[in-house]
């Protein structure tokens, strides 16, 4: 199967993709992005979370086929050239990083929540928002402090939602 | 594997004729689940998750008409106010990424006993559109619908267009019991919905026997000792209710609990809920 997404921002086709395959599969095994991990291939842990058409969804659970001609954005389209967003040096800063293997999820989910909180006083998002927010995606290493830590402090900074531009697909 | 890709809602049809064994996905948080662990190899995948028609909600003639294809995210944020029950069980599906792609119809086509909107489904008295190429429609009320563990009564060239939902009459309450309060997959749940004006009482159980279940006699025995200006029961006939309820569970002994608590729970979940009803007076 010819398979066609705008991936990151950017057209990309692949060929042979296996009829019966998931966006996720074919995002590390034919699109060379393996920042999406997989680890559950059930929709329990939110590894594999990316943005279709600006939705966050876990990747395991969608066939490729469907998302032919669809906008897909990875953990990959998140930091540029400046280097990483403020989300992301957030999670490094608070130590929220342990095995990483949970992280690039984490940084796709929070991503969509900082454009949900858009247009609010962002600092307001209290830890029950957040927490609903991150009930998708499961890590087994930091006890999860750490990361709300992260998101608390990444989210209470002005300077996020313009500096974050990118990955929403 | 053959990936098929219906544009309409007459080309899924048609391509469901020719292909009865095409196995239906839109959101694809159950059926993705059997592919990646090779539970199913079915000799298509016929994807409705393009299809315009199945996308929208529409009021007709007081009920909701729940195209297949709106998903349980959409249900939480258009729909809390006419069917506040299902929009109860949608907030416990999943997770938010689950509840971006997953659709009620597709919990139908699933038929698990433990399906989230289920409960809810025999509550308010829905009805299942099913609709085949050479037939056309065919209205299935959802006590009918579930024919086994799984089974359900759709048959090889049918696919569910809408569920059309009766727009809440009276208060409505759905709990669940789980080992958190994400990514659970129900140990036993309760639903309950009061029509206040014609006086009737539905239920539905999930989780606790091979179908989801309605408790008919839990459901005529409140009818009859509810007070319907106050919405309130005696605490005796509160227990007797919740007794009833659990009685009507036909539950088993399985990984997520045993039987004898399930009972119990629902009980439990029946006497609270009447309880949440009241502070609705």
């Amino acid at each position: 199967m010819r398979l066609e997404l705008t991936l990151n921002g950017k057209r990309q086709v692949a060929t042979d993709v296996p009829a019966n395959t998931s966006l996720l599969n074919a995002l590390r095994d034919h699109f060379g992005l393996p920042g999406a991990k997989n680890a559950c291939e059930q929709g329990e842990c939110g590894s594999c979370t990316v943005f279709l058409d600006g939705t966050p969804v876990c990747s395991c659970l969608v066939a490729a086929g469907q998302a032919q001609g669809a906008r897909v954005g990875t953990v990959e389209g998140l930091a540029d050239e400046d280097g990483l967003t403020l989300v992301q040096q957030a999670f490094v800063t608070a130590g929220a990083v342990q095995c990483g293997f949970c992280t690039p999820g984490f940084l796709m989910v929070v991503r969509d929540l900082q454009l949900r909180a858009r247009g609010r006083t962002i600092i307001n998002l209290d830890d029950d928002e957040v927490r609903e927010a991150l009930a998708g995606n499961l890590c087994r290493c930091t006890g999860y402090e750490k990361v709300i830590d992260a998101v608390r402090a990444a989210l209470a900074d002005p300077d996020v939602p313009r500096r974050s531009v990118g990955a929403s697909g | 594997m053959e990936f098929i890709t219906a544009d309409s809602w007459t080309d899924a049809l048609r391509i469901k004729t020719e292909r009865p064994g095409a196995a239906p996905i839109a959101g694809g948080t159950d059926v993705m689940v059997e592919l990646n662990f090779d539970l199913r190899r079915p000799e298509a995948l016929l994807d409705l998750s393009r299809i315009r028609e199945l996308k929208d909600w529409d009021v007709v003639g007081g009920s909701v008409q729940l195209g297949a294809g709106v998903s349980y995210t959409r249900v939480i944020e258009e729909l809390a106010d006419r069917l506040p029950a299902l929009a109860m069980a949608a907030r416990t599906v999943g997770s938010p990424q689950i509840r971006n792609r997953g659709t009620v119809a597709g919990n139908l086509g699933t038929a698990s006993p433990a399906g989230d909107a289920h409960p809810v489904l025999l509550a308010t008295g829905a009805v299942v559109e099913a609709e085949s190429f050479e037939r056309g429609v065919r209205k299935i009320p959802v006590e009918g619908f579930f024919t086994g563990v799984k089974r359900c009564a759709l048959e090889p060239d049918e696919l569910i267009r809408a569920v059309v939902i009766p727009t809440a009459a009276g208060p409505q309450q759905f709990s669940k019991v789980g080992t958190r309060n994400a990514m659970v997959i129900a140990v036993c749940s309760f639903a309950i919905a009061l029509d206040l004006d014609a006086r009737t009482v539905g239920t539905g159980i999930g989780s606790a026997g091979p179908t989801p279940l309605a408790a008919r006699a839990a459901e005529r025995f409140l009818a009859e000792e509810l007070d319907w200006d106050a919405l309130a029961v005696s605490e005796a006939a509160a227990h007797r209710f919740g007794r009833l309820v659990a009685q009507t569970a036909q539950p088993i002994d399985d990984v997520r609990g045993t039987a004898s608590y399930r009972k119990h729970a629902l009980e439990v979940l029946a006497v609270r809920a009447l309880g949440w009803i009241r502070g609705c007076a």
